[in-house]
């Protein structure tokens, strides 16, 4: 993307997390793996990040810890709370990481160590990195887990004598331990069930008020991030293909993917058929994109799409939070949703 | 995971592999038993293993010497019983060392990768080239007899068995998910791999251990047998075996033929049990 997009309405120096300009390359790739991503999280803000597998969502929310793949090159500017993780040194980043923001795991199973007990793995962080004494750090740990649901005796449990939904919670709870301000959760509700699913997003989405911290949640369920988030990005080839308020954005799509990714999705309501599905494979990563990189995909594509790629520019006014889409042909779509 | 081929096993003894629980808890029973017995030995002795009684030389068993006497007069039990200790004392060196010493280069060589990873590992390979016998020849001869130089050359030779499995295993550890969650809690890369990593991949590297002892018993009782390992007067059953080559010429194998058994009997008691503790690792892992 040639044109960076001015910081948004709900930007500043105190936004949870900013995003600029984010670009990763990795080796071996003939194109950048994030492509000039802006995404900003505003302090008690739930945003959602949404997109397929490979559109580069979780490698985004991955580096605002700098959990980057070996060998990665990132350019751009990741600031949380005003300061660059990119630019931080190993301590800075170690204070970050206990104190400023959390990260939820998909699979809570597998992030947990099968050998330490529940309480041994939610005070360690601040009895180690924080020097809090053992007796103040069991008890904030007794507060957290009160907080997503479940009593003390599970300090004393191994993380195999717990269900995965209780197992998700314990992780909710270490998040929390440091009192983070930004709390990044990479499809928390994955490895769970469905039920499961909705007490956990439920739960994050209280815990987000009462602890008043920014949430930037990655999934690739469109029903879910409209049900818990204030605003959407969506993202398409490591690139920002549309963002806006949820309910706008959902209502309204802007860009053809966003549009293809809600005509995907399977209601109960809509009548029986074949599910639509969009045609053609995401782009790879061994070539090069000049253009749009939904252009092949897309049934609105002209010649000036495969030629120039379009800027995140935005698409609907009078809005405290901008409504933008990276398309050359969006107005053709406000017509097009009207049967939604 | 292969967590069973990781472990090396000498082809001559990956045989006594076994399902068997009985035959494990006999060797467990055994292991224990010598152990104990090597601790108490100098109070239950019945005569002091150096006294010399020629006038008895060679005698077979007797209500005085239930095992015999050896060609110098040398009451065999009493031999046996605190050789035990030398003969287990030993390998426990040579264990302990490479088990130390190679845990911190594979955990350092895995976890750190890049160039430490190629010195160390490239280092190590080095060692294997010298056959750990000779290695042991080589500084008993510069230093003299007695148990610390042959301990420590074993011990180095020793070191790169532990070293590999430690990193390789080290290398699987690292990608698990949980040391990224303790990454992200902001904890330093030394206190994951010490606090987290190392008591994960401890039982592996506990049951290789095991199996080593069982060689290095060997070994040391071969350099004991060559006349290169315990200083002459020190009840040792390698010694014991070189000592009664005569009597075993005069007719008389008895004093050669015990120490032999217990080494053998020990030997195949470590491997069991080393092996078996592999096995439920390798199982636990599937």
């Amino acid at each position: 993307m040639s044109t960076t997009t001015e910081p948004h309405a709900s930007t500043g120096p105190d936004a949870a997390l900013d995003i600029r300009g984010l670009r990763l390359n990795l080796p071996g790739t003939a194109r950048p793996v994030l492509d000039g991503v802006d995404l900003t999280v505003a302090p008690r803000e739930t945003v959602a990040l949404v997109g397929e597998s490979g559109s580069g969502k979780s490698l985004t929310s991955r580096s605002v810890l700098r959990l980057l793949p070996p060998g990665a090159v990132a350019e751009g500017r990741v600031l949380v709370e005003g300061r660059d993780v990119l630019a931080m040194n190993p301590g800075e980043l170690r204070r970050l990481r206990t104190h400023t923001a959390a990260m939820i795991f998909q699979d809570p199973r597998a992030a947990t160590n099968p050998l330490r007990r529940i309480g041994d793995f939610l005070t360690e962080s601040l009895r180690l990195n924080a020097q809090v004494p053992a007796e103040e750090a069991t008890e904030r740990a007794v507060r957290m887990l009160d907080a997503v649901g479940l009593g003390d005796h599970v300090l004393r449990r191994y993380p195999g004598q717990l269900s995965g939904g209780m197992l998700q919670r314990v992780m909710i709870a270490a998040a929390l331990m440091g009192d983070p301000t930004l709390i990044l959760a990479d499809e928390p509700t994955t490895a769970l069930d469905v039920t499961t699913q909705a007490e956990v997003v439920g739960l994050l989405d209280d815990l987000r008020g009462q602890f008043g911290t920014g949430l930037l949640f990655v999934t690739h369920d469109l029903g879910l991030a409209a049900a818990i988030s204030d605003r959407v990005y969506v993202m398409y080839a490591g690139r920002i293909a549309e963002t806006g308020p949820a309910e706008e954005l959902f209502q309204r799509p802007r860009h053809p993917y966003t549009r293809a990714l809600l005509d995907s999705t399977p209601r109960l309501t809509a009548p029986r058929g074949r599910l639509a599905a969009i045609g053609g494979q995401p782009p790879s990563l061994r070539q090069e994109l000049t253009g749009c990189p939904f252009a092949p995909r897309c049934r609105l594509a002209t010649d000036v799409c495969t030629e120039r790629a379009p800027a995140l520019i935005p698409v609907a006014d009078g809005n405290p939070q901008p409504h933008l889409a990276a398309c050359h042909h969006s107005d053709q779509l406000t017509e097009v949703t009207a049967d939604a | 995971m292969t967590t069973a081929t990781l472990i090396r096993r000498r082809p001559g003894l990956a045989g006594i592999r076994t399902d068997r629980s009985w035959l494990f808890r006999i060797c467990l029973g055994f292991v224990a038993l010598l152990v104990l017995l090597a601790i108490v030995a100098p109070w239950i002795a019945p005569h002091d293993p150096n006294a010399v009684d020629l006038g008895s030389a060679l005698a077979g068993p007797s209500g005085a010497h239930p095992a015999g006497v050896d060609a110098s007069g040398r009451d065999t039990l009493s031999r046996l019983l605190v050789g035990a200790r030398t003969s287990l004392l030993g390998p426990l060196g040579v264990v302990v060392f490479s088990t130390v010493a190679g845990v911190a280069v594979g955990l350092a060589a895995g976890w750190r990768g890049g160039w430490l990873d190629s010195l160390l590992s490239r280092g190590t390979e080095l060692v294997f080239a010298f056959p750990g016998m000779l290695l042991a020849i080589l500084i008993v001869s510069v230093y003299g007899p007695g148990l610390t130089a042959p301990v420590l050359a074993l011990g180095v030779a020793y070191l790169p068995y532990v070293s590999r499995l430690t990193r390789s295993l080290v290398l699987a550890e690292r990608e698990r998910p949980y040391v990224e969650a303790y990454r992200v809690q902001g904890h330093s890369g030394l206190q994951i791999s010490l606090r987290h990593v190392l008591p994960n991949i401890a039982p592996v590297v506990l049951a290789q251990s095991t199996i080593n002892f069982g060689y290095a018993l060997i070994d040391l009782a071969g350099l004991s047998f060559l006349g290169l390992g315990v200083p002459p007067l020190t009840p040792d059953w390698g010694r014991m075996v070189f000592d009664g080559e005569s009597a075993i010429q005069s007719g008389y194998p008895l004093s050669a033929i015990l120490p032999c058994l217990a080494i053998v009997m020990t030997v195949v008691a470590f491997n069991v049990v080393g092996e078996r503790w592999a096995d439920q690792v390798a199982r636990r892992d599937r």
